[in-house]
């Protein structure tokens, strides 16, 4: 028994079956994991939706060089609630929606720690969206001052009213943190103390340990913002003098506590993702995961690397020299690890059979788009580099590679690969095909032109530009109007495919874990009886009759 | 090989019965997690503060030559001494006393009570506001944050004092009370660390 080299459970118990795939309870209060999971997806595309349509109206004003599509207050608005909405309303919740439907399921819980705390921090996101959403109707509109809120512009309030955009701005994004605290809580605390018996650490699947990773960046990360948040909000309502210079406040130890915050924010959304490849990439290779436990600290070295590089985002901002040199070193640092996982990725497809599914097909796109991110990212931790590009497209490249190329990229492939287990349905393979070439061929064709342009001076966030930026504009606009059509094969494949779907079978990729020996969709339960486990993940390839475990209708495939 | 499995099957159920009665033990640990994330928001603004008192020029609003320790001292030692009575307060409560455990209880709300209302009468007398500078906004930001973490953790106390009334609740020891002892512990820390802060490093 000891030596299955697969996660097993009970040998005497068989799938139980599927919970009702009734289409109600994703608009109800629920505090089953599963359904909250798919209540933050559902919601946080939503919102993918509605930012892409900002970015989509800033690409069309970019494609001639005169400001003559939108009013330059507005595009301002825009790629302020742009970056807002993509990161707190679609990257964070989506991932968070993906670790709350599979965490539980691959550790061997029947539900999160905390139920209804899971199901509050859920509901707080559609307020979010309303709050920020509704500062279009305040007077003066939205929040104009960018994604990161920097003082004074920030603090100016034009319009003189108590309720303006970068109120409603702050508001949303402390309550968006709050969310984010609650949900870290039930995430640390279901990973630590909810784990099926024989599920050591090193038994669990690199996803948790990435979600694992992830979470501890919010606890100690989420509280700066939220205590910089707060000392902003004193700035513009009641006139303190924290951050504002005429006063005597200074505007620095805001970009501290922003950054202290912000930038591990960017492994927050990473590690899932990092966690997605290291799940998809051994199912499609039929290999083990090579190298796991490296794989597995590397996540967390890669937290606690992060919380010492924030300063590389203020070379420019009156940074003593000593200071620059330091988080140059601490900022490249953190290839290190993220150098191991790439490596160990590679190792894993490494003459493996590979299957072209769609998965697979968005996790090698993502892996990808990521290590030429990384390779960029390297350049901006140089400190005479980033002085250079500093607030030019080409960080603007590098982040959209990260943040679109990687991430999306990794959650679409998390999508595809679990929509069966999800939905209990299969979706259209050659739908999914052509949403990933759309998608790879607009990202690329949309963030590429973003470096040559940085490299050249063009600067970020401004609605018009110099006309021998026009050639590279038009390129990165046409990406950006692919990109936006890349999602129609996407809602069409998952509404149909939900809809009228071949039904899936327990285990379609013939994948190792816990989740893949429940029904598909999963019971109310997830488990009749909670498993046992007797060996570490990734077991594939040398001991093949794994399917000897799995179901019946499993057995055929 | 069938033995084994029956064996299995056993570790099985009772591991589900410890999960399904362990909900306690659970809150306990998350409970102590979501105090170590509220502690980083202190220690941003205590962070916040060493960095504005180093750098900035004008310290102190005009006409405001220091703060007085007197009475802050004397609330210091009433809200950290209640540390100790609300210790005794749970002890009486693990010993299956309930009259101790009230006492004691009430004791340690008098205690932060007299706490609240120092604060208050301190914050009356003072000759600067929240406005006044960049010393004035963070005093106030520092003493009122903790200040509602004090009036929240009375609030707490109130309700678990309630709740001692009520038949059953406090028969196998409570959750309740130790998170709210534990938090009680972790305001007096605060208060300490910002005591030093804002009242003995002038």
């Amino acid at each position: 028994m000891t030596n299955v080299p697969v996660e097993t459970l009970n040998e005497t118990q068989q799938p139980v079956p599927g919970a009702p795939n009734n289409w109600r309870r994703f608009f109800s209060f629920s505090t089953d994991h599963k359904v909250i999971g798919i209540q933050y997806i559902v919601t946080s595309f939503f919102f993918f939706l509605v930012g892409g349509l900002f970015a989509m109206i800033m690409r069309g004003e970019l494609i001639t060089p005169e400001a003559d599509l939108i009013d330059r207050t507005v595009y301002n608005a825009l790629f302020t609630m742009h970056g807002t909405v993509m990161l707190f309303l679609w990257t964070f919740p989506v991932l968070v929606g993906l670790a709350n439907y599979l965490v539980p399921l691959m550790i061997g819980a029947r539900d999160m720690a905390f139920p209804r705390l899971n199901a509050a921090a859920f509901w707080m996101v559609p307020v979010v969206g309303i709050l920020l959403m509704s500062s279009f109707l305040v007077p003066g509109g939205p929040s104009q001052s960018g994604w990161w809120a920097y003082p004074p512009n920030s603090i100016q309030n034009p319009t003189g009213n108590l309720i303006n955009g970068q109120v409603l701005w702050l508001l949303a994004v402390a309550l968006s943190g709050v969310s984010s605290i609650m949900g870290a809580v039930n995430f640390v605390t279901t990973i630590a103390r909810m784990r099926a018996p024989g599920m050591t650490l090193f038994r669990m699947p690199a996803f948790v340990w990435a979600v694992l990773s992830a979470q501890l960046i919010q606890l100690y990360g989420l509280p700066a913002l939220t205590a910089g948040a707060v000392m902003l909000l004193f700035d513009i309502t009641v006139g303190t003098s924290f951050f504002n210079p005429e006063t005597g406040g200074n505007p620095v130890l805001y970009q501290h506590f922003f950054w202290f915050y912000s930038h591990p924010a960017v492994y927050v959304i990473i590690l899932p993702v990092f966690g997605i490849f290291s799940e998809v990439f051994p199912t499609f290779a039929r290999k083990p995961l090579f190298g796991y436990r490296v794989v597995a600290v590397s996540s967390i070295l890669i937290t606690f690397v992060s919380s010492l590089v924030w300063v590389h985002h203020m070379f420019a901002s009156y940074t003593p020299g000593w200071m620059r040199i330091l988080f140059m070193v601490t900022s490249m640092c953190v290839a290190v690890p993220t150098g191991v996982k790439v490596f160990a990725w590679v190792a894993t497809i490494w003459g493996g059979k590979l299957r072209l599914d769609t998965p697979m097909l968005f996790a090698l796109g993502g892996l990808v788009m990521f290590v030429f991110s990384g390779i960029t990212g390297i350049m901006l931790a140089s400190v005479p580099v980033d002085i250079h590009v500093n607030n030019t497209y080409f960080v603007v490249g590098h982040f959209h590679y990260v943040i679109y190329g990687a991430t999306v990229l990794g959650v679409y492939a998390a999508i595809y690969y679990w929509f069966p287990k999800m939905t209990g349905k299969m979706y259209y393979e050659g739908l999914g095909k052509l949403h990933f070439w759309l998608t790879f061929i607009g990202a690329n064709l949309n963030f590429f032109p973003m470096h040559p342009l940085g490299l050249q001076g063009m600067p970020r966030r401004v609605a018009s530009y110099d006309p021998e930026f026009a050639f590279w504009n038009v390129l990165a606009s046409l990406g950006a109007f692919l990109l936006g059509m890349s999602t129609l094969p996407f809602i069409l494949n998952m509404v149909s495919s939900w809809i009228q779907g071949k039904p899936a079978p327990a285990n379609p990729w013939r994948a190792i874990g816990l989740e893949w020996l429940v029904a598909s969709p999963p019971p109310v339960e997830n488990f009749e009886e909670l498993p046992i486990v007797t060996a570490p993940p990734y077991g594939y390839g040398s001991n093949e009759p794994l399917t000897e475990n799995l179901s019946p209708s499993n057995a055929a495939n | 090989m069938e033995s084994s499995l029956e064996t299995q099957t056993v570790s099985v159920a009772s591991h589900a019965v410890e999960h399904e009665h362990d909900e306690a033990g659970n809150s306990k640990f998350g409970f102590i997690v979501f105090l170590l994330s509220e502690s980083v928001v202190f220690l941003s603004f205590f962070g916040g503060y060493i960095i504005l008192k180093t750098t900035t020029a004008d310290w102190l609003p005009p006409g405001v030559t220091g703060l007085d320790t007197q009475e802050p001292l004397i609330n210091t030692i009433v809200l950290v001494s209640s540390s100790f009575v609300i210790y005794v307060a749970e002890r009486f409560l693990h010993k299956e006393n309930l009259w101790g455990f009230r006492a004691f209880w009430l004791v340690t709300m008098a205690m932060g009570t007299f706490f609240l209302v120092g604060q208050a009468r301190e914050w009356a007398g003072l000759p600067f506001g929240f406005t006044s500078g960049v010393f004035g906004g963070l005093f106030y930001l520092l003493t009122g944050f903790h200040g509602l973490h004090v009036a929240t953790g009375i609030l707490l106390q109130t309700i678990m004092l309630g709740r001692s009334f009520l038949p059953g609740n406090y028969d196998k020891g409570s959750f309740g009370v130790e998170a709210t002892s534990l938090f009680w512990h972790f305001v007096d820390v605060i208060w300490i660390i910002l005591f030093v802060l804002i009242y003995l490093w002038q």
